[in-house]
Parts: structure tokens; C-alpha cells; sequence
């Protein structure tokens, strides 16, 4: 039952051949089997996942009609707020902290009547490629338990891979989602900026964070996607439309017929540095799309090659500001509160006590960047590439349907291999981060291994096109199968 | 201070101050700035909170319309151009009532710009230019319990209400105000009370400088003729429009003897103290705090609609300065009387007191006369004396149907001042009244003609003047509560 798509789970809750309850069960069994070997898990909430199930269970006993994930279980990254469970964005400063209110995109999973299993496992604060700058230590990847499962959602991406869900919550705001959706062999979908609330999500970047969900195919992500996205009045930067179609467009992607759309090529992203076996395979996967009817032409997009710079200053700057709200004064951790410290000294204390190495780099290095004297070499030049970067890609979508990357330039890592070289963490990200400094829409799905580790495949698209990137990717996965992890 | 202390008078001879105001203005909306909790003051501590104003991880602000509507209406009445596209900024610094360690603010793009408020300060007009007038949340409030001076620093324990955090807060700035001499403290109290009135007439604020929903920083500087402006100081905590006034004459006579006597002026925030009118240093501004703002990323930019701005526009109501000509012409006063009127603070008073049934120059009476000598008795703006226009106007209509006498009403009016009460209530209890009851009268001068056979004689022989001696006893039994003049017709005829 684990190994079930959650489209082929919640038809069959629905038509009564399983309950919910059963459902849910046998991934926490399966939770319960792995995730000591996985850690994919912060918090496991049984009891929580059981009485949701048994909500479901007693809808359809009254004969309600309930949406096609109802009683699917879901995986949800530890940086969405949810209502009285506990949510530590993988900190040791929010150890404990149980939220008074549901994100947005939670409530919305509880109305269509997802079933949530736990809480997955990310590096502090979304900051890192691998999990391994988590507080409570890395996930693993099922593939290959001696690496990593990518990050900062490796956690989510760990836990669909090892079939302890069949959905999962991830947030993006450099490749958060798509990375480890690449090296853990599944698919992970970064929206259109605003097409999915942030109202709960614990801030990393504000203007780049974006929500989004993850699964085993292409069109579970989609019916995931259907069920978070659409306008929040609590965010102000989330978009006043309808949501994009993209049941409908994995529909037609998974026909595999392409004609008459165009697929650009990224000539800055077309290998240099990235492993050959993932070059291989991202060229066999957009030589079978033209055997689909794709037309693909070579796009040069030319400050795809600042986007990493820039992105380290804009992300960094904006969590500084972000992050300084975790001082022990209203929640979470406090130390040094002994009655006779200054209250400076405390919020200095429980700071320094609380926030990993990785973030401490990140908030030093915004706090400087925004310093009066710095701000226009740093950040105000850094906003002015975000708007290079944005351009390339309108004068790209001028020409092209879709932009194609590989997702990431190399498959998992070795656990320890990157941790000692910041730059080398980073590059992980080289091909993700210009999407999220422009906005638009991308996706990873799996297009093969290279030396036995999944390889990803990514589409990226125009804003609210989300539609789009979600057929071609059917269309990949159409040509390139899903892939199936070793037994663990 | 030395002995050779300058004097106001002497620091203006020789220098010329700059002044400039910082205005916080608490907008009267009914929800918060970016959340939707409710702004009621004086609720139960931290009763009036959400995820959003306690800036709990995950939660987003969403700008409140009714506060950017009001801060648009208050810019198009100081005559501001209103910005077409703006952004809201954050200002980063870490304090416990600040729910996020950072309050968003406007920066270099503030929703209004460059304006004016034209004030009258001894018949002259001054206008005061406006440089920005812009939106942000107020912060929560901090008491550091123990300690000795009841600040952070020593304190043994901090409690925090966030009630007022995320209380859209309106901030308005004035270009430097140069030239105006000896006048400077007067002009900075006239701007105050203007920008009080304009905003009370939008409706948009209470501005009750008491409650502190309207707050002033008065920046003053000092230069020697043709020179440079001077190093300014901050002075913070000014919350009555008389203080505005002192503050500005107080940091005048303090930086012209600091600078007399050799020293420099520190760039500083100085607090100023209602009981003594002194101003002390504060926070040293020398080594500035780097507030690192940066547009606020989680609100889209704000791009008021021009046609809207128009309609706003449009429907602005009667201003006070148009309202004080229409008042001046109804009442029937000179410029010079109006003038008195405005620089007592006694427009509105005034006018509410006619409102409530008194004609224009009684009111003028009470307020100018009595009233305002105890308002500068006591320190204290008149509008916060202790009595209302309609106490004053009940006052009067007391007299007017011949309850009271000039005298007695003064007594009544100590009892109102004094809180006890509206004036018939404050009657019935001293058991103040006139005594017209000629039987009670007559009891009184037969008594004091029997005590004073010498005196009754005298009166009788034609000296009227001696009546006096006899009314004076009659006032005495009476408890002054007679009216000598019946009292004197009783003697004369009795006598007679």
C-alpha cells in the first residue's frame, strides 16, 4: 500500500476499498520500520494523523463527498507553522515551540482532508543544501543511506523516497524543494512566487520563499499543488488570480505529446562543473522530448551567472531582519534568565545559544551587507541583478514555452564531503536560484541515475504558466519512468 | 550654571535658533496596522493580540487601508504631494517591545511629501514646511520593574504589553524652521496645536497628547548669525502643546550657555521633564544607530490611485483655519481678541461652550478670564484645566437666572475644578445659593441691628454710609450667600 501513488490512495479511500485510518497506519508503521535509519521525521504525530484519519473515514460514512486526496497521508517540512503541533524550522531556538495557529496552506490541507503524519526534518531555518545543518541532526537518503538527501527540505524529499508518505510539504527559496527532489529520485514543484500563501511559513527570505509540494509523480504534485495554492488575504504578496489548471496540463503532459511547444536550453547552465553522468542524462531526456514533438532551441540567459552571488546577498540580508525575532523573549528558547541578567544579556545569550554556525554566517553576513554605507554595493547591487536575472528570463519566454536545467549540477553527495566549504554547499544551487530571484514556476523531476543516484530534471516557466511546467514534466516522466529506490 | 547664566533674552540676542518637529500621531482606526486586533486603549495588558502583531514566526502583516486612507487625507491637509508609488521599510533594532526586532516603517519613500502648515503667532503668519509625512506601527510598551531609575539598564524584571504594538502610527516631520528668532518656542507650540486641530477635524486620531496617541520630539538647534546651522539635540517625552514651548525655550537658554561658555553641543536625545522644565541628556546620537532599513519585503508596494487621491481630496472638510475665520467673523471679535482666543487655546472650548447654550462673549469670559489664570496657575494646557464647556455654560446659566451671583459662581467653579462635580450638584453639596428669602434676611438684619445700636442710630440720622458696618454682618450670618444689594435696600428701608 505504501508504494501507491496518492492519486491511486485517495481513489481508493474514496470508493471505500480502504479507510483512511488503514492508510495512515501502514505509513506509520512504515515511519515507525525506516525513519531510524532515514530520519526523514523531527515529530511524528500519530495520534494527530489517526483522529484526521478517522475524520475522513466519518465524512464518507455520512456519504460526504471529499476532494481526491482526502484521507492521503502527507509529510510537511518542519518550517510550516501547524496549530498545536511542535515546529522548530530544524532550530534548537524553537525547541518546543508549538504554534498557536495553522499556515494557510495547512488549513487548507486539513480542508481537503489530508492526513498529516509528522513533521520533516530540514537544515535550521532552510539554510543548506544537504540537512546537515539541522539542529537535531542530517536526514539520510534511501538511496544511499551514506548521503545526503538534499536541503534544505531533505527531510520532506527523504520520506517520499522511503514511502513513509506519499506527499510532502516542502518551501523554496533557492532549490529547497527541487534539489532534494532530484537527488532523492522524486518530483518537487517550486510555484509562481505568490501563487502559494506564505502566511505560516517561518520567514528565511520573504521575497523568495515560496511553498510547494512534493510527491513521487507528477501529477500527485500536481493534485498536492491544486489543494495549497490559490490567494491568502493574510499574505500580501500572494497573487489575486486563479490558480493555473495543472491537474489538467500533467494530464496532457502524460500523453507525451509535445507539439508545438518550445523548450529552451540554458547555454549558461549547459555543463560546466556538473558531473558528466548528470549532463548525460538531462541530454537523453531533451533528445526523447524532441521525439515528443518539442522544438528545442539553445536560449543564453547572461546573469544566470550572478544569480548566485546576488542570491547571497539578498537571502542573507533579508534573514537577518527575518531572524531577529527569535531573541527568548516571547517564545521558544531562553537562556541565561537567571534574574540578574540584563535582558540584552539574555536575548544575546539564548541567540548565541540557539542558531547553528550556518545561520550565524547568514545573519552576519545581511547584517553587514545592509549596513548603512554598504547597502547600495551589496544589497542595492544585488537587487539590481535580481532585475538583470528577471529580464533574461522575460526575453527568454519572448522565444521559448519553458527554460530546461538540470535540477543540480551533481547527484547526492557523501554526508561531511561539502559541510567544510560554504561555496561548495552552495553550488548545489547554481542551476535553482535564478527561477526564485525572478519568480516564475520550476520543477524537478526525475530523468534517471547517473552511476546508480537519481538525476532531476528541471522546467522552468513563466510566471502563473504553472500549467506549463507541469506538462512538460508529465512528458518527462512520460519518457523517463519514476524511479524506485533499493530496498532499505 | 554659572553665574554669568545667559538668559532667553540674552541667547537670542546673540544666536539664532533652528527648530524642527517630529509629530506621532496614533491613528483612530479600528483595527491595527497590518493585523486585525482591535486598538481600544487602556484594555488589560496583552488582551489585544494575534500571531501577526506579536511577529510570532510565520505570521505576515497585511496593510490596513483605513490607516493608508487617513495618511493620505492628513498629508492633502498639510498640503503634501501624495507619492504615487511607495514602499514600506524596515527599521532593524533590537528591543523587547518590539515584537519582530524590527518595526516597518516608511524610509526614502514616504506616502506624503512637501508640504506646509501656515500657524499665526502674534498676528504674524508662519508656515511651517512640511518635509514627509509617513505611516508605521507603533511598538508595544516596556516596564522595567526594580532597578532604581525604572529604565532597562538595572531593572530585576521587564513586563511587556503588546496592546499598542501594530497601532498605526502616522509620523510627521517638518523641514527645518528657520528665522523665527524669539518666537521659536511660540511657533513650535502654534504648529503643534495647529497639526492637533487639523487632525482632530479629519477625525482621524483622539490626538490626546495625555494618552500620548499624539507625541512630539522637538529638535533644536543653535547658530551664531550668518554661520552654520548648530548641532542639534532630540528632546523626547514633550506631551503638552505647553511643554512644546517650554522644551524649545529650556534647550535654547541650556545650548547658549553650553555654547557661551566654550563648550559643544552633543548630538543627543534629551528627555524633557514636565515638573521642572529641564531637559536632561539621553541616548548619545553621536555614534548613531545603524538602523539598516531595507524595503519590507512581505508588503507590496503601496500606489494610491490617483483618481481616489482626487476624491480625498475633494472631501476634506472645512479646515481650522477657514473654521477660525468663520468663528472670528460670528463672534464678532478683532483680530487682536481672536488672537488671544488661539494663543490660550480656546477656539474649540469656546465654541463648544456657546454650543451648549451661552452666548459668545461670556464664554470668552470664562475661558480667557478665570479659567486661563488657573490654567497657568497650575501648568496645565486649558483644555485640561478641570472644566468642560458644558460645566462652564451650566455655570453661566446659573447666574443668568439669578442662582448665582459673580461670586458665588467662582466658588462653584472651584468645586468643579476641583472635580466635585457639575455646578448644581456642587451647589446642593456646599449648600451654596443666594439668599433671597427676605423672611431669613429680615431674621439677619434685625439681628444685626440689635448687636450694633450705635451704628442703626447713625443710619437712621441720614448717614447711609454706615450701612456698610450692618451688611457686612448680614453677609457674615449669610455665609456671603446674600445679594448685598437686596440686602442693603432691606437696611436702608428698615431703618428708615
Amino acid at each position: 500500500m505504501i508504494k501507491e501513488t496518492a492519486a491511486a490512495l485517495g481513489a481508493k479511500i474514496a470508493a471505500r476499498e480502504v479507510s483512511a485510518v488503514e492508510v495512515a497506519q501502514a505509513h506509520l508503521d512504515r515511519i515507525s520500520e525506516v525513519d531510524g535509519r532515514v530520519h526523514a521525521f523531527l515529530h511524528v504525530d500519530a495520534e494527530g494523523a489517526l483522529k484526521a484519519a478517522r475524520e475522513v473515514d466519518a465524512k464518507l460514512d455520512k456519504g460526504e463527498k471529499l476532494g481526491p486526496l482526502a484521507g492521503v497521508p502527507i509529510a510537511v517540512k518542519d518550517v510550516i507553522a501547524t496549530k498545536g503541533v511542535p515546529t522548530t524550522a530544524g532550530s534548537k531556538i524553537l525547541e518546543g515551540w508549538k504554534p498557536p495557529y495553522d499556515a494557510t496552506i495547512m488549513s487548507r490541507m486539513r480542508e481537503a482532508g489530508l492526513v498529516m503524519v509528522g513533521k520533516t526534518n530540514m537544515d535550521e531555518f532552510a539554510m543548506g543544501s544537504s540537512t546537515e545543518y539541522s539542529a537535531y541532526g542530517p536526514s539520510f537518503n534511501p538511496w544511499d543511506l551514506t548521503r545526503i538527501p538534499g536541503g534544505s527540505g531533505g527531510g520532506s524529499a527523504a520520506a517520499l523516497a522511503a514511502y513513509e508518505a506519499p506527499l510532502a510539504i516542502g518551501t523554496d527559496t533557492g532549490g529547497s524543494i527541487r534539489q532534494p527532489g532530484a537527488v532523492t529520485g522524486t518530483v518537487g514543484a517550486k510555484p509562481t512566487y505568490g501563487g502559494t500563501s506564505r502566511y505560516g511559513l517561518i520567514a528565511f527570505s520573504s521575497s523568495l520563499d515560496t511553498p510547494g509540494p512534493c510527491a513521487r509523480t507528477v501529477k500527485d504534485t500536481a493534485l498536492l499543488h491544486t489543494v495549497i495554492a490559490g490567494h491568502d488575504p493574510m499574505d500580501s504578496t500572494s497573487i489575486p488570480q486563479p490558480v493555473p489548471d495543472v491537474v489538467a496540463a500533467a494530464r496532457l503532459g502524460a500523453t507525451g505529446d509535445l507539439t508545438g511547444v518550445k523548450i529552451g536550453l540554458v547555454r549558461e547552465f549547459s555543463g560546466e562543473g556538473a558531473e558528466p553522468g548528470v549532463m548525460a542524462a538531462f541530454r537523453d531526456t531533451v533528445e526523447a522530448l524532441t521525439k515528443l514533438g518539442a522544438e528545442v532551441v539553445e536560449i543564453s540567459a547572461p546573469h544566470f551567472l550572478y544569480a548566485l552571488p546576488a542570491y547571497y546577498l539578498i537571502a542573507p540580508s533579508e534573514c537577518s531582519s527575518n531572524l531577529a525575532r527569535f531573541d527568548g523573549v516571547r517564545f521558544g528558547l531562553r537562556v541565561g534568565d537567571d534574574g540578574k541578567r540584563s535582558l540584552e544579556d539574555v536575548m544575546s545569550m539564548t541567540r548565541e545559544a540557539g542558531f547553528g554556525n550556518e545561520v550565524k554566517r547568514r545573519i552576519i553576513v545581511g547584517t553587514y551587507a545592509l549596513s548603512s554605507g554598504y547597502y547600495d554595493a551589496y544589497y542595492g547591487q544585488a537587487q539590481k541583478v535580481r532585475t538583470l536575472i528577471a529580464r533574461d528570463f522575460a526575453a527568454a519566454f519572448e522565444q521559448v514555452d519553458v527554460l530546461v536545467s538540470p535540477t543540480t549540477p551533481f547527484t547526492a553527495f557523501l554526508l561531511g564531503s561539502r559541510t567544510s566549504d560554504p561555496y561548495q554547499m552552495y553550488l548545489a544551487d547554481l542551476y535553482t536560484i535564478p527561477t526564485n530571484l525572478y519568480g516564475g514556476p520550476a520543477i524537478s523531476v526525475p530523468c534517471g541515475l547517473s552511476e546508480g543516484l537519481p538525476v532531476g530534471f528541471q522546467v522552468m516557466a513563466p510566471t502563473m504558466a504553472d500549467d506549463r511546467m507541469y506538462r512538460v514534466a508529465a512528458a518527462v516522466e512520460s519518457v523517463a519512468g519514476t524511479l524506485t529506490p533499493p530496498a532499505l | 550654571m554659572s553665574i554669568t547664566a545667559l538668559s532667553f533674552d540674552d541667547a537670542i540676542g546673540r544666536y539664532e535658533p533652528v527648530i524642527g518637529l517630529e509629530t506621532h500621531v496614533e491613528l483612530g482606526t479600528q483595527t491595527k496596522m497590518f493585523c486585525g486586533c482591535p486598538t481600544v486603549f487602556g484594555a488589560d495588558p496583552n488582551t489585544q493580540i494575534c500571531p501577526v502583531c506579536l511577529g510570532l514566526p510565520g505570521s505576515l502583516p497585511v496593510a490596513n487601508k483605513a490607516a493608508i486612507e487617513a495618511t493620505i487625507r492628513i498629508g492633502l491637509a498639510l498640503n503634501c504631494s501624495i507619492a504615487q508609488w511607495c514602499r514600506f521599510a524596515r527599521k532593524n533594532y533590537f528591543y523587547p517591545d518590539m515584537p519582530k526586532n524590527y518595526q516597518i516603517s516608511q524610509y526614502d519613500e514616504p506616502l506624503c511629501v512637501d508640504g506646509y502648515l501656515d500657524v499665526t503667532v502674534n498676528g504674524e503668519i508662519v508656515r511651517v514646511e512640511i518635509e514627509r509625512v509617513h505611516l508605521e506601527e507603533d511598538t508595544g510598551k516596556t516596564l522595567h520593574v526594580g532597578g532604581a531609575t525604572g529604565r532597562i539598564h538595572g531593572a530585576t524584571e521587564s513586563l511587556v504589553d503588546y496592546n499598542r504594538a501594530g497601532i498605526p502610527l502616522v509620523e510627521i516631520v517638518t523641514k527645518p524652521v528657520v528665522g523665527t528668532g524669539r518666537m521659536a518656542p511660540e511657533v513650535a507650540k502654534a504648529y503643534v496645536a495647529e497639526l492637533r486641530d487639523v487632525i482632530r477635524t479629519l477625525g482621524v486620531s483622539d490626538v490626546r497628547m495625555e494618552q500620548g496617541s499624539m507625541r512630539c520630539d522637538v529638535n533644536t538647534s543653535l547658530n551664531l548669525p550668518g554661520e552654520e546651522w548648530g548641532t542639534r539635540t532630540e528632546t523626547k517625552n514633550v506631551n503638552s502643546l505647553r511643554s512644546v514651548e517650554r522644551a524649545v525655550r529650556t534647550e535654547i537658554v541650556r545650548q547658549s550657555n553650553v555654547l557661551s561658555g566654550g563648550g559643544h553641543i552633543t548630538q543627543e536625545t534629551r528627555h524633557f521633564h514636565e515638573d521642572t522644565g529641564e531637559t536632561t541628556s539621553g541616548r548619545s546620537k553621536e555614534t548613531a544607530t545603524d538602523y539598516r532599513y531595507f524595503p519590507e519585503p512581505d508588503l507590496v508596494p503601496l500606489a494610491p490611485d490617483a483618481a481616489w487621491v482626487q476624491e480625498l481630496k475633494a472631501a476634506l472638510p472645512e479646515l481650522p483655519r477657514v473654521h477660525r475665520a468663520r468663528l472670528q467673523k460670528d463672534w464678532g471679535l478683532s483680530d487682536l481678541d481672536m488672537q488671544s482666543i488661539l494663543n490660550a487655546g480656546a477656539v474649540e472650548l469656546i465654541e463648544q461652550t456657546i454650543a451648549a447654550g451661552t452666548n459668545a462673549e461670556t464664554a470668552r469670559k470664562w475661558w480667557l478670564g478665570e479659567l486661563s489664570r488657573k490654567a497657568n496657575e497650575t501648568g496645565v494646557d486649558l483644555a485640561a484645566v478641570g472644566a468642560t464647556p458644558k460645566q462652564v455654560a451650566e455655570l453661566q446659566s446659573l447666574v443668568d437666572s439669578g442662582k448665582l451671583t459673580d461670586k458665588l459662581a467662582r466658588q462653584v467653579l472651584e468645586g468643579v475644578l476641583n472635580g466635585e462635580g457639575d455646578p448644581a450638584a456642587i451647589m446642593a453639596a456646599r449648600g451654596i445659593e443666594v439668599v433671597s428669602d427676605t423672611g431669613a434676611l429680615t431674621a439677619a438684619i434685625d439681628e444685626a441691628i440689635a448687636a450694633n445700636p450705635e451704628v442703626a442710630e447713625k443710619i437712621r440720622g441720614g448717614n447711609q454710609a454706615a450701612a456698610g458696618v450692618l451688611i457686612g454682618a448680614v453677609m457674615k450670618t449669610t455665609k456671603g450667600q446674600a445679594d448685598a444689594k437686596t440686602v442693603r435696600e432691606l437696611v436702608l428701608q428698615r431703618l428708615s
